[in-house]
């Protein structure tokens, strides 16, 4: 699948005018974003935008199009045949949907984790510096410095700095996942999407991760997708609500989960038919 | 058993059965209280000692219906973890159980104070009470109604009301202080009047919480304007009223 089978909408409206406002300032930007695959018509004219350095949650039943609109996000679609995307998608104003934005770049710039880890068959230490190593060239002094950087912001230092040379498959589950966010990490990206990173966890590996999120968060810009709405109002600063295709609302998660506009959203999170 | 609209269509059933017994407590708590005053006041104008002693005996019923919504109150929070209108109806049976509850103890607190005044002369000036009983009880039906209908305009309505008993009882204050003054043998019966009053008073008060509660759980929103107090007697100079 090539990027000459986007056809970009060439008056799409700019971010600003089409998304909601959230205070902060927004660092990506879906705009009027349609985007088709197969025949399915999976994003309907979506408008959302990511505030920088906060953490947006997406929310919504099977189906609803949020992985959908997070794996646009870094253009991982390949895996939707016979698509066709409509609308912007704006990363620091530029749209990555333009054929000419570098994949190479947008992949640097947002990375991503999903639902299982998926931890390379190699070394603690090859994990992380598999993809460093791909972008630039380091002396060993300054990628050993890098790989402790990145482990030690995913919080897994401590627990792995003695047996960097072991395989990565040994770790627990909730290991795993840390791994693969200092794998996100140690590319410096300036966004990290999580797409249900905690759905194969524990909840004491599930607690490291939220934890982590917040600290992440100062740092990054963090779109998370979860099917656990608990998590998504413990993590999060915005939460958008999708259903059917539709960004259905958007807002602060604590009013979102406290006093939410519509009621398709409030059937949704009180668990209700929706 | 009348509970409040949309608890009714969780995916899990035992949820709402959950929310139902909950709400159909507090309903069971407000008519009790709502009897209990009603008894009350009729004791006071009957002079019915036995009458009175029953009610001061059933205020355990409401006491216990209040610990039956506080532990059902935790669980439902623990095992559910209620967000938005849930959450809210949660939290509103338990602020205004709480409510209810007094309302209950200051029925009972007047049914008390007529066994004493039973024990002396019957006195004219209990007659001034009744209409202040009235108000009192018109306001926690009131809310109360609004909290089972989700009526958040009743109960506003209600709220504002609250205003003509303190009004009421600032008058009754007066009207008794010259009593008092005018034969000192007035002194034992209208403090005891006093007091009862006060307890009506009080009454109003937490009617105007419930409605409080019952705005913020239809509407999410805390009704924003200050109420005026009415209730000027802690402010009365003392001074001969005649």
């Amino acid at each position: 699948m090539t990027d000459a089978h986007f056809a970009i909408a060439p008056s799409a409206p700019t971010a600003a005018a089409a998304a909601p406002a959230t205070g902060a300032r927004p660092k990506m930007a879906a705009c009027n974003l349609d985007f088709h695959y197969d025949g399915f018509h999976a994003l309907k004219g979506v408008n959302l935008e990511i505030a920088e350095k906060r953490v947006t949650a997406l929310i919504g039943p099977s189906g609803c199009g949020k992985s959908t609109l997070l794996r646009v996000f870094n253009r991982i679609y390949s895996i939707y045949p016979k698509l066709e995307a409509k609308g912007e998608v704006l990363l620091d104003g530029d749209n990555i949907l333009d054929p000419r934005f570098p994949l190479n770049r947008l992949r640097s710039k947002v990375g991503m984790v999903f639902q299982k880890p998926v931890p390379f068959p190699m070394s603690i230490y090859d994990n992380i510096a598999y993809g460093i190593r791909h972008h630039e060239k380091l002396p060993k002094g300054e990628m050993d410095a890098r790989v402790e950087q990145a482990l030690t912001q995913a919080a897994l230092w401590g627990e792995v700095k003695d047996k960097l040379r072991q395989s990565a498959l040994g770790l627990s589950g909730g290991q795993q996942q840390r791994l693969c966010i200092a794998r996100a990490i140690a590319l410096r990206p300036e966004v990290i999407l999580l797409d249900e990173p905690t759905s194969a966890l524990d909840p004491i590996a599930t607690g490291k991760i939220e934890q982590l999120i917040s600290e992440l968060k100062h740092e990054f810009t963090i779109a998370i997708v979860t099917h656990n709405m608990q998590q998504a109002a413990r993590c999060s600063d915005y939460t958008a609500f999708m259903y059917l295709g539709e960004l259905v609302e958007f807002g602060e998660t604590e009013t979102l989960f406290t006093k939410p506009a519509k009621t398709r959203t409030e059937d949704y999170i009180t668990g209700r038919f929706g | 058993m009348n509970v409040t609209p949309h608890s009714h269509d969780h995916i899990v059933k035992s949820y709402d059965e959950e929310l139902e017994r909950l709400t159909g407590e507090l309903q069971r708590m407000g008519k009790l209280a709502l009897a209990q005053l009603a008894a009350a006041v009729d004791a006071v104008i009957e002079r019915d000692s036995h009458a009175a002693s029953k009610i001061v005996h059933n205020d355990r019923t409401i006491d216990a219906l209040e610990h039956e919504v506080s532990h059902d109150v935790v669980r439902l929070l623990a095992l559910r973890q209620p967000m938005a209108r849930d959450l809210r109806e949660i939290l509103a049976a338990l602020r205004i159980a709480t409510d209810i509850e007094r309302i209950g103890d200051y029925a009972a607190n007047v049914a008390k104070r007529s066994i004493v005044l039973n024990q002396s002369k019957p006195v004219q000036l209990v007659a001034a009470l009744p209409r202040l009983a009235r108000l009192a009880q018109s306001l926690a039906e009131d809310v109360l109604d609004a909290y089972r209908n989700y009526d958040a305009d009743k109960a506003l309505d209600a709220w504002a009301r609250d205003e003509e008993l303190d009004e009421q009882y600032t008058g009754l204050f007066r009207e008794l202080l010259t009593y008092m003054m005018e034969d000192p043998r007035n002194i034992t019966p209208c403090t005891h009047l006093l007091f009862m009053a006060k307890n009506l008073e009080r009454i109003g008060d937490h009617a105007t919480n419930i409605a409080e509660n019952v705005y913020f759980l239809v509407h999410g929103t805390q009704i924003a304007q200050a109420r005026r107090k009415g209730d000027t007697t802690s402010v009365l100079p003392i001074d001969d009223p005649r």
